[in-house]
């Protein structure tokens, strides 16, 4: 250290000229204090260098787990980000004055830009249409103000050091930052902390930089109120954001999930999750997959066209439908293909539910927009107050689709009893049908068969029937109207091509093998809810 | 209301424990309204003796008058016009408060409609005919059951799971607390059963049981002697019945529904409890509820009495003039002096309010030997403290998620009730009705009902339920309190027997009694039977032909 002894005692012209004078005549600095300041400003640039890396690698995983195809995002992301600090490195040159101040309010900014992005562009990818935008956004600022870090602090420690010796030093470390970094990253910050939380935890170490530079550069600093104050704030808003980030998805949640939570949200009915896989999403309702992207169309295609092709068959439209649950808007974007529709009603418990399914770009890109097509009527409600509600007595539907949650607890149970299937056969227009998500024939076996039964026990004929949905297992469905039911055998003409129904596969939904044969059980009714208990017992055999 | 004083409220009516947990947090003061029976009122008029004036006073006509329009006098209406007196001016209804309803009264507001007392009814056994009769008005009945009783709609048979018990930090679902039961517990839970589902069996000579509602049909001749002397309490340790949660049970029972607890209740009456539910088939019966409780059946039966029906009355006096004249005299809701005429009286009021205004019947008690204690005995009545608590959203629990009834296992409260549970509203507002039988001797239970006030009860409410819920106190908007000072008769030991000697004063010429306390406990079915009974006296006293609903 003691090369850089002589540099030391350089006038400073540019100071001397332009700015005020000193205040105080400086003391003589302590050798072993100077030889401490020059170590901390060396740790700092390790530091910032640690953390330039960790945004760049959080904004392309995060791209690939959102937007998936991980190839594309890494170089795209990467090649923003580097010529962004190219940026950054030549717009440093601008900076005549006030280097130091330059520097720590470089350092605040990424900071706030840096710490804020993962939530950020999870919310941006919540909520707007344009993603990318925001994305590459993000990356080309962060890039520029990471890019101008060394620069800078090069000409701060350009007095302190040979040259030759400040180059050498400066880039060791930086690029030992980088290596900090890049293990760091997977080792220890996605696995412990997850993105947001890594995002906003690397963000309040680069505030805490921004303060402790304020230290260690204050004779180069006329004031440091200002900066300290402002850097003050930025690691109070990042402190908060680590406190508030239970909100965005719970640390116990992360290893729950197979993928990784891209979308997390707790409202007053349910917990709300969207994981990106590989080439697909899920969605999750309370720790329950309510659809994966990939196999969705088998599940819902079996929802509905059944019931359409037992009308077509009788020679009735379906041109009236009312969709009870299916706030993703699956099931009204199959309706939408039926030729002869004219109205869908929606009845939905969860507002947020709904409003993510409109404005999601990946669920309104899966749902096809479903909710601005203007045959679509959303209510929200829960279905059972809003069929016991005398306003909605009166109204008729061809079709009925009751897509709830599966029935493992008691506020559920009571979708699933005598009374509501009896209200929901109220509802039917002469020959309407009714068809019931009905948990799985296989894996609980007793409660699809107790829903069967209770269906029946409503006063309706009924046809239990199954499909195969990857994600799901074996699916079951129960389908029922007044009078006799026979299973549909012609699939009813849709305006998009189907990809898991032609004529022979329907004919096969309504066969179920011996191992989802009926079983004796009770009616499920409001004052017993014995399909909860049921359920219960029947997945406990495979969880 | 603050440091010691709270305290010494909060260990006096909940327990030590509860007090210290409570004080320890700062109390929330949300708003509310006192309710009570028109005490002020009534007590001056009544209880004082307050003079009817000779002159001046408005005089009005009527076939039949109803004095009290509760489950009783509601039903005598009912029964009086679907019999065929069913002019407007055959039959009158006077009662007492702005809202009919009695101690099964209701509120409501903009969430739903609560209980203020009443909140269920076991579906009817066959041998309740008339609460059938009525349900099926309500729409409600679908159809028979192979022995004779009605199959009631799901919509109100209270939905499962109908109650969960708090213990230890933790809900579970029913009211036996099976958790960390032994052995021994269970076998006495069992042998407890057989012994009631043993005495649900018995039959007397004429095939009647000897436990049911309505208790006219019961045998008169089998049980009663010998449980009514001795206590619920001295009935289970003769049995060895010592098991703590098979006692905590009984003893819930007994304060839920008499307001007693098991050693001054009636061993007649704890067996009655458990056994009069029990059906043909042995099961227990459900429970019917609404969210305003019993408030529906009141709802159904003011509306059949309509025009009849004349609230904020006072009655004072009902005179005797002859065996085809009777003339009700009271104060009406502008406070005017009027005499109402009729051909007969039906006084459904409480007994203690009966004696004071049917000079026929205050005589008869101060004629015969042991009348007066053989009263006091056979009509002695308990305090009650009725919170409803209005909610912005539900606390969180752990355990058994919800019920309809929520009771906590170290409380001498008796819990609440979920007003919603029953309409499936799920989420979000809601209102809870607490209750508090005070089980002292009456007199001591009204003085410690009447010691606290609104402010207070609303803190003992919040401080119990805190206990499970330690949300609870943010989400609470307003705390409204009834305090009942004669909520319900109570049938201590020997009090059977007591009544069954003044079962006589039922009718003195014109005037007919009918009151839930004429059967000893408090019962919705009760008040209705006799309701329906002194209707049907008088039908056939004016020589109106009508089948009996009996
Ligand atoms: C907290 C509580 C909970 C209960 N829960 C249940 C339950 O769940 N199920 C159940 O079956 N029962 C329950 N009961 C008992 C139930 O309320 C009674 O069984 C029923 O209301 C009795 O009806 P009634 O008509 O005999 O008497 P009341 O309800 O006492 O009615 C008597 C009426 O007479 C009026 N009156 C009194 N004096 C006069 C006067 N001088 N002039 C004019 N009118 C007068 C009164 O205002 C009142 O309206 C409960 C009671 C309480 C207090």
């Amino acid at each position: 250290m003691h090369a850089s002894e002589p540099r030391e005692a350089a006038p400073r012209p540019i100071r001397r000229i332009w700015g005020p004078p000193p205040a105080v005549p400086k003391e003589p600095v302590e050798p072993p204090a100077r030889k401490a300041a020059v170590s901390l400003l060396l740790l700092t640039v390790l530091v910032i260098a640690t953390c330039g890396l960790v945004y760049e690698l959080l904004a392309s995983t995060l791209a690939s787990f959102v937007l998936g195809d991980a190839v594309t995002q890494y170089s795209t992301v990467i090649g923003v980000y580097l010529s962004a600090m190219g940026l950054g490195a030549w717009l440093s040159r601008y900076v005549n004055e006030a280097v130091a101040r330059t520097f720590v309010d470089v350092e605040i900014s990424v900071a706030l830009v840096g710490g804020l992005s993962a939530p950020v562009l999870f919310f941006a990818f919540a909520h707007l249409s344009w993603f990318r935008l925001a994305l590459y956004l993000v990356v080309l600022v962060i890039g520029a103000l990471v890019g101008m870090e060394i620069p800078l602090l090069l000409r701060i420690l350009r007095e302190r050091f040979e040259f030759r010796d400040l180059v050498a030093r400066v880039l060791t470390v930086d690029y030992l930052g980088a290596l900090v970094g890049s293990l760091a990253f997977p080792i220890f910050f996605v696995p412990k902390l997850g993105l947001v939380r890594t995002s906003l935890v690397i963000g309040a170490i680069n505030a805490a930089v921004a303060i402790t530079s304020t230290s260690l550069l204050r004779g180069s600093l006329r004031s440091v109120t200002g900066l300290r104050v402002r850097a003050g704030i930025v690691l109070g808003v990042l402190i908060a954001g680590i406190v508030a980030a239970d909100r965005l998805t719970l640390l116990a949640e992360d290893g729950m999930y197979a993928d990784e939570i891209v979308y997390a949200k707790q409202t007053p009915y349910q917990r709300i999750v969207i994981t990106r896989g590989k080439g697909s999403f899920q969605l999750f309702l309370s720790g329950n997959l309510q659809f994966s992207s990939a196999d969705e169309y088998r599940y819902h295609e079996a929802l509905v066209w059944p019931a359409v092709s037992v009308r077509a068959r009788d020679g009735l439209p379906t041109r009236d439908v009312l969709v009870l649950g299916g706030g993703d808007g699956l099931a009204v974007r199959e309706l939408l293909r039926v030729p002869e529709l004219l109205r869908v009603t929606l009845v939905d418990l969860d507002p947020a539910m709904t409003r993510l399914a409109r404005t999601m770009p990946l669920l309104r890109a899966q749902n096809e927009g479903a909710f601005d097509d203007p045959r679509v009527h959303v209510e929200t409600a829960d279905a059972y107050v809003w069929l016991s509600d005398p306003v909605n007595a009166a109204k008729r539907y061809d079709l009925v689709v009751a897509d709830f949650p599966d029935p493992n607890h008691y506020a559920l149970g009571k979708l699933y009893t005598t009374r509501i299937y009896r209200w929901m056969r109220e509802h039917l227009s002469g020959g309407g049908v009714l068809v019931v998500q009905s948990t799985s024939p296989l894996f609980a076996r007793r409660s699809y068969w107790c829903i069967a039964r209770t269906i029946q026990a409503a006063g309706l004929a009924v046809a239990p029937y199954h499909a195969l949905v990857p994600s799901f297992g074996e699916w079951g469905f129960v389908l029922a109207r007044e009078g006799a039911l026979e299973a549909p055998t012609t699939l009813a003409p849709s305006t998009r091509p189907r990809r898991a129904l032609d004529d022979a596969s329907l004919r096969a939904l309504f066969v179920l093998g011996p191992d989802m044969g009926a079983e004796p059980v009770e009616i499920n009714r409001l004052d017993n809810q014995v399909l909860v208990h049921y359920y219960e017992e029947d997945w406990r055999k495979y969880l | 209301m603050s440091g010691p004083s709270r305290r010494e409220l909060l260990t006096t009516l909940l327990g030590a424990s509860a007090a210290l947990a409570a004080c320890r947090k700062p109390p929330t003061r949300p708003a509310g309204e006192l309710l009570a029976p028109d005490l002020e009122r009534a007590h001056r008029l009544v209880r004082d003796g307050a003079p009817f004036p000779r002159e001046g006073v408005r005089e009005e006509r009527t076939r039949v008058a109803v004095v009290g329009g509760g489950p009783a006098g509601l039903s005598a209406a009912w029964r009086l016009v679907r019999g065929g007196l069913d002019g407007v001016d055959d039959v009158r209804v006077l009662e007492l408060e702005a809202v009919v309803g009695g101690t099964s009264r209701s509120g409501e507001c903009d969430v739903t409609r609560y209980p203020w007392g009443a909140h269920y009814v076991p579906v009817p056994v066959r041998e309740a005919r008339a609460l059938a009769t009525l349900l099926d008005e309500l729409g409600v009945v679908e159809g028979r059951a192979r022995d004779g009783s009605p199959i009631i709609a799901e919509g109100v048979l209270c939905r499962a799971p109908e109650e969960r018990l708090f213990h230890r930090g933790l809900w579970y679902e029913g009211l036996y607390l099976y958790d960390g039961a032994s052995h021994d517990d269970l076998a006495q839970l069992r042998r407890f059963r057989e012994a009631i589902g043993a005495w649900a069996r018995v039959r007397d000579a004429k095939g009647r049981r000897a436990f049911v509602t309505p208790i006219s049909h019961a045998s008169d001749d089998v049980a009663s002697g010998e449980l009514d002397g001795r206590s619920m309490r001295a009935w289970m340790d003769e049995r060895g019945f010592t098991s703590p949660r098979l006692r905590w049970l009984v003893d819930y029972g007994c304060r839920d529904d008499y307001g007693l607890s098991s050693e001054e209740t009636s061993a007649w009456a704890g067996v009655f409890y458990f056994a009069a539910r029990l059906g043909e088939t042995g099961r227990s019966a459900p429970l019917m509820t609404w969210p305003e409780g019993n408030g529906r059946l009141v709802r159904h039966l003011a509306g059949v009495a309509g025009a009849r029906l004349r609230t904020g009355w006072i009655v004072r006096n009902v005179v005797i003039r002859g065996e085809r004249e009777v003339a009700v005299e009271g104060w009406d809701a502008a406070g005017a002096p009027v005499r109402v005429v009729a051909e007969r009286a039906i006084v459904a009021t409480p007994r203690y309010v009966a004696r004071r205004i049917v000079p026929a019947l205050a005589e008869a008690i101060a004629r015969e030997p042991g009348a007066a204690s053989d009263e006091a005995l056979a009509f002695d009545y308990g305090a009650w403290v009725v919170a409803n608590l209005h909610l912005r959203d539900r606390p969180s629990a752990r355990g058994c998620p919800f019920a309809w009834d929520n009771v906590l296992f170290d409380s001498p409260s008796l819990g609440y009730v979920v007003a919603t549970h029953q309409t499936g509203l799920d989420h979000g507002a809601t209102v809870w009705t607490w209750y508090y039988a005070l089980t002292q001797p009456g007199r001591e239970a009204r003085e410690r009902l009447l010691s606290a006030t609104r402010e207070e009860w609303a803190d003992v409410a919040l401080a119990d339920l805190g206990r499970a819920h330690s949300d609870l106190g943010g989400l609470v908007e307003r705390v409204d309190v009834f305090r009942w000072g004669h909520a319900m008769v109570r049938p201590r030991v020997g009090a059977g027997a007591a009544r069954r000697r003044r079962d006589g004063a039922r009718s003195s010429g014109p005037v007919h009694l009918a009151h839930t306390d004429l059967s000893g406990v408090a019962l919705f079915e009760e008040a209705q039977d006799h309701g329906v009974r002194a209707a049907e006296e008088v039908l056939d006293a004016l020589g109106v032909r009508s089948p009996s609903m009996r």
